[in-house]
C-alpha cells in the first residue's frame, strides 16, 4: 500500500534526523554521565507498584554522574519498544529498566536483540538461556514480607477475621495470601482469611465494595495486593479496621490504622545494579532474593503492634535474613482438604514450584476460580 | 449477634448499601444524560465530564480545604465542557455523537494530565449523615452512613419528572427534542435551547464525578470512573428518558455492583466474573426484553440522531 510505504519512509526519515541531532548535540556532555531509562505500565505515584519503582528511580538519580530519564503509562505493547527506542536514540540511555511483568516477551527481547551493547534489566519477567545475554530479570519475594504481616495480623485480629482484597488468582498473588495466611496461623491458629477478588488490577469501586463487604463480615484486619492500595486503606481505616500495607509504605494515609507492610526495596537494589553496571560488572541474568538480599522490606510497625506480635515478627525476620526459614514446607494442606506439599519436603524460597501455585492454603476462605 | 458477623445476612445488606453508595454517579450522569437528550441531543462525552469534574472537585478541594468549593468547581467544569460540546455541536453538519466522543478521549486525557500531582495528597471529603443512629448492628449503620449528594440525587429524579411534564422550561426542552421545526415555529432558538440543556446536563455530570473523588472510594487515581459515565448514558436509553427510571436503573446499578465482592465475602466463590458482570447482563436482558423490531423506543425523542 502506498500510504504505509510513506509513512514509514517518513517515520525512518524522521528518525535518523533526530538520532543525528541528538549525537550531534547531546554526546559531549553524555560522555560524563551514563543514562539510565525507567519505564512504568502506571503513574508513578500511584502509592503502588508503580511508586515503589519510581522510588528506586530517585535513589538512583542520588548517585554521582548518573541521568535518569523517565516514561509512565507506557502500554505493554509495541509502545514499550518506542519508548525504549527513543531512550536509547534521543537521550542515550545505556541501562534501561522496563518495571512492568508484560514488557519482557517479546518486546524487552526483542530490543535487547536489536540493541546488544546495551542492558535491560526488567521486572518480573523469567529470563531462560534462550534470551539475549544483555537482558535480565529480577524480582522479589515479597511473600516473605507478606508472611512477617500476616503474623503482626494474626496477633493484633479480635474477630480472627482477615481480610484480603486481590486481583486476580494468579501464581504471585496466591503465594501472597497463602503466605499472609501462615504467618497470621502462626500467632492465632483459628484465624481465618477471607480472600475477594475484584477481577483486575486498578478497580477503586470493586475494591472499596469488597473492602467494606469484608469489614460487614466481622474482618478487622486487610490487606491487599491491587496496583494501587489506597481506596482498600483509606476506606477500611474510616471503617475502623487496621491494615497491612503493600507494594510500598501507606502509613501517611492511616497514620492510626496501619500495622505494617511488604513493600519492595527496589531504592537498595537499583543503585546496587547500576554501581555494578557502571563498575563493569555483570549482574546475574536471573536475579531474585527477598529480605535477606534487600529486595523486599517490611514497613516500620504502627503503634498499636503488641510488643509479643514485634518479638515474635522480628524473630521470624531475622530468620529470613539468615535464610534458615522456608514458609511453604510440608505438610501443607490446601482449603479443599487436599496435600499439596507432602511431610518432609520443603519448599525453599527458590522452589521454581512455588511459582505454579494454584491453590489457596487451609485457613483461606475463598476459590481460586 | 455474638461474633458481629451476620452470615448471609450480609448480601441484601451489601446490596442495599451499594445501591446507595454506588449509585450516584450515575443518578447524576444519567439524570444529566436526559436533559440533554430530552431537548434532542446525545452527549457521549459525559465520561469525560465525570472524570474531569472528579479531578477538579478533588483539586479544588485539596487546594482549599472545602469539599464543597470541590463539588462546585466540579459542576463548573463540567458546565463548560456540556458548552463546549454544545458550541461545536452548533456548526453546520457536526455529528454530536462524533463531538461527544472526541470530548470524552479529550476530558479523561486532560483530566490524567492535569491530576497527576493530586494522586498522592489526600484531599478533604464529603461528610456523610449518620442514619442508622437508631440501629445496633454496625454493619446497617455502616451501610445508612449516607451522602447528601445522594438525597439531592434522589430529590432531582421527581422534580425533573414533574418540570418535564408541567413547566414551561420542560416543555420547550421535550419541544426541542421532538420537534425542532416546532421549537422554531413558536419563536424560540433551538440551538440556546439545547446549549442550556446540555450545560446543565454537563453540570449535573461533573457533580456526580465529584462523589467519586470526595466520598465513595473517596480518593483521586486514573482507573476511579472505569466506564461508568459510559454506562449512565446507556442506562438513560435504558430508563426511557423517563427521571424516575433512571433513578431506579441508578440503584439497581449500584446494588449490582455490590453483588460480586458481597457473594464472595460470605464464600460464594465460583463464577465472581459473572457477578461481577451482573450489571451489564442486567442491562443487556432488559434491552433484549423490552425491544422490538416493529416500533422505535418508546419514549425516545424525536429529533435524536439516533432515532431520526
Amino acid at each position: 500500500m502506498d500510504f504505509g510505504r510513506i509513512s514509514r519512509r517518513h517515520l525512518l526519515q524522521g528518525s535518523a534526523a533526530l538520532a543525528l541531532g541528538s549525537t550531534l548535540g547531546i554526546r559531549s556532555a553524555a560522555a560524563a554521565e551514563t543514562t539510565v531509562g525507567f519505564i512504568y505500565v502506571g503513574s508513578r505515584d500511584d502509592y503502588g507498584y508503580n511508586q515503589a519503582h519510581a522510588q528506586g528511580a530517585a535513589a538512583v538519580k542520588k548517585l554521582p554522574g548518573i541521568k535518569v530519564v523517565e516514561e509512565e503509562k507506557v502500554a505493554e505493547t509495541d509502545a514499550v519498544e518506542k519508548t525504549i527506542e527513543s531512550m536509547v536514540n534521543l537521550d542515550g540511555a545505556t541501562l534501561l529498566f522496563p518495571t512492568s511483568f508484560g514488557y519482557y516477551n517479546p518486546h524487552v527481547v526483542k530490543m535487547a536483540g536489536k540493541f546488544p551493547k546495551l542492558h535491560f534489566e526488567h521486572c518480573g519477567g523469567l529470563w531462560t538461556d534462550k534470551d539475549p545475554k544483555n537482558a535480565g530479570s529480577y524480582f522479589g519475594y515479597i511473600d516473605e514480607a507478606q508472611y512477617i504481616s500476616g503474623i503482626v495480623a494474626g496477633y493484633s485480629t479480635k474477630s480472627g477475621k482477615l481480610g484480603f482484597v486481590a486481583a486476580k488468582p494468579i501464581p504471585q498473588v496466591l503465594r501472597n495470601i497463602n503466605a499472609f495466611t501462615l504467618g497470621a496461623r502462626l500467632a492465632n491458629p483459628k484465624a481465618t482469611t477471607q480472600v475477594i477478588f475484584t477481577g483486575d488490577w486498578s478497580m477503586p469501586v470493586k475494591e472499596a465494595e469488597a473492602t467494606n463487604s469484608l469489614i460487614d463480615q466481622g474482618v478487622d484486619v486487610l490487606t491487599c495486593h491491587v496496583d494501587g492500595p489506597k481506596t482498600m486503606v483509606e476506606n477500611a481505616a474510616r471503617r475502623g479496621a487496621m491494615v497491612c500495607g503493600y507494594h510500598v509504605n501507606q502509613s501517611p494515609l492511616a497514620p492510626k490504622a496501619y500495622l505494617t507492610g511488604a513493600e519492595w526495596n527496589w531504592e537498595a537494589l537499583y543503585p546496587k545494579f547500576v554501581k555494578m553496571i557502571t563498575a563493569g560488572e555483570a549482574i546475574p541474568n536471573f536475579y531474585r532474593g527477598g529480605l535477606k538480599e534487600e529486595i523486599v522490606k517490611v514497613s516500620p510497625y504502627g503503634e498499636m503492634v503488641s510488643a509479643e506480635a514485634r518479638k515474635h515478627a522480628d524473630d521470624v525476620k531475622a530468620k529470613f535474613m539468615s535464610g534458615e526459614y522456608t514458609i511453604f514446607k510440608g505438610p501443607l494442606v490446601d482449603n479443599k482438604g487436599k496435600m499439596v506439599i507432602a511431610s518432609g519436603t520443603d519448599r525453599g524460597q527458590q522452589d521454581p514450584e512455588l511459582e505454579k501455585m494454584d491453590y489457596l492454603v487451609e485457613g483461606v476462605i475463598g476459590a481460586t476460580a | 449477634m455474638a461474633d458481629a458477623s451476620l452470615g448471609l445476612w450480609t448480601v441484601p445488606l451489601a446490596v442495599f448499601g451499594g445501591a446507595i453508595r454506588v449509585s450516584t454517579p450515575f443518578l447524576f450522569v444519567s439524570l444529566g444524560e436526559c436533559i440533554t437528550e430530552r431537548s434532542g441531543r446525545i452527549n457521549l462525552g459525559l465520561e469525560g465530564t465525570l472524570v474531569m469534574g472528579a479531578m477538579s472537585a478533588y483539586g479544588i478541594s485539596y487546594l482549599s480545604g472545602s469539599p464543597w468549593l470541590g463539588v462546585l468547581a466540579a459542576g463548573i467544569t463540567g458546565a463548560l465542557f456540556g458548552a463546549l460540546h454544545a458550541g461545536i455541536c452548533s456548526l453546520p453538519r457536526v455529528n454530536d455523537i462524533a463531538v461527544g466522543i472526541a470530548l470524552m478521549l479529550l476530558g479523561t486525557g486532560l483530566a490524567f494530565f492535569l491530576g497527576k500531582p493530586l494522586i498522592e495528597p489526600t484531599a478533604a471529603r464529603l461528610p456523610a449523615i449518620d442514619f442508622g443512629w437508631w440501629s445496633d448492628i454496625p454493619q446497617l449503620r455502616a451501610a445508612l452512613r449516607i451522602n447528601v449528594l445522594f438525597l439531592i440525587g434522589v430529590a432531582i429524579a421527581p422534580l425533573l419528572y414533574w418540570a418535564f411534564r408541567t413547566t414551561r422550561w420542560g416543555l420547550l426542552i421535550r419541544t426541542a427534542g421532538e420537534s425542532a421545526d416546532a421549537a422554531r415555529a413558536m419563536g424560540h432558538s433551538v440551538l440556546l435551547i439545547r446549549l442550556r440543556a446540555t450545560m446543565v446536563g454537563g453540570f449535573l455530570a461533573g457533580i456526580g464525578g465529584s462523589f467519586l473523588s470526595l466520598f465513595y472510594p473517596g480518593s483521586w487515581n486514573e482507573g476511579l470512573s472505569s466506564g461508568q459515565g459510559i454506562t449512565a448514558v446507556a442506562l438513560v436509553i435504558f430508563a426511557r428518558w423517563d427521571p424516575m427510571l433512571c433513578l431506579w436503573a441508578s440503584l439497581a446499578f449500584g446494588g449490582a455492583a455490590a453483588l460480586g465482592p458481597a457473594l464472595q465475602s460470605v464464600g460464594i466463590t465460583s463464577g465472581y466474573h459473572l457477578f461481577n458482570a451482573a450489571p451489564y447482563i442486567l442491562t443487556l436482558a432488559i434491552m433484549i426484553i423490552t425491544c422490538s423490531p416493529k416500533r422505535t423506543l418508546t419514549g425516545a425523542p424525536a429529533e435524536l440522531s439516533i432515532t431520526r
